[in-house]
């Protein structure tokens, strides 16, 4: 039964995934693309823990933690690239 | 025959990549930016949340061992997607409204997109 949910989930997170891809390349403004590369990482987190269901083991959860971390990261400093036109002053 | 823990566990997934599915479809379906910077933000981090109470259901009641992990990343999630909200909807009002188009603030000071923060003339001065 859990196969078939974790299944299930993997197909809704990868259309996700496939949404934001489309969003990404025809985005019209700067600030979608960033918000479509915030929701990819998001999505990908989701992604890794179900597999870490699956595969029933709890190696991914650190893998997800620095892909949370570098995602939040990234996207603040591309807002503020995009603000301020530098990134650190 | 399932218990009720697989019943459980598998309720919380389907949630979560529901709620995830309908995050991202929103990110296509709305028509302009601030209206779409609502989907992935907020339907997403809940689905994430499903995800991660899913992943600790499961690990406490079949594996039988407790894992904190999932509270760190949800807490991290939690915090900060309002942040990232925050600066990409900052990044929209830089490039598109103009100052003389955004509504009065009812305090001193202005949108901070445009006017300093408060108190940084007493710092520099």
């Amino acid at each position: 039964m859990i196969e078939i949910a974790l299944l299930f989930a993997f197909g809704c997170y990868s259309l996700g995934l496939l949404f934001n891809l489309w969003r990404i390349t025809r985005g019209p403004d700067a600030a979608d693309r960033i918000l479509a590369l915030d929701t990819m990482v998001i999505n990908v987190i989701a992604l890794l823990i179900l597999y870490g269901i699956r595969e029933g083991t709890s190696v991914y959860y650190e893998a997800s933690m620095l892909v949370a971390m570098v995602g939040f990261v990234s996207t603040v400093a591309y807002c503020r690239f995009i603000l301020r036109g530098d990134i650190i002053e | 025959m399932p218990g009720y823990a697989e019943i459980l566990v598998s309720t919380f997934i389907v949630l979560g990549g529901l709620f995830g599915l309908v995050g991202s479809f929103g990110l296509i379906k709305l028509r302009d930016t601030m209206q779409r910077l609502h989907g992935p933000t907020k339907a997403t981090t809940l689905g994430i949340g499903s995800v991660l109470i899913a992943s600790m259901t499961y690990f406490y009641l079949i594996k039988g061992h407790v894992s904190f992990h999932e509270l760190l990343i949800t807490l991290f999630l939690f915090l900060t997607a309002p942040i990232t909200a925050n600066f990409i909807a900052k990044a929209y009002i830089t490039r598109h409204i103009r100052e003389q188009d955004l509504p009065a603030t009812s305090s001193d000071y202005g949108w901070s997109v445009y006017d300093d923060p408060p108190g940084k003339e007493t710092e520099e001065g």
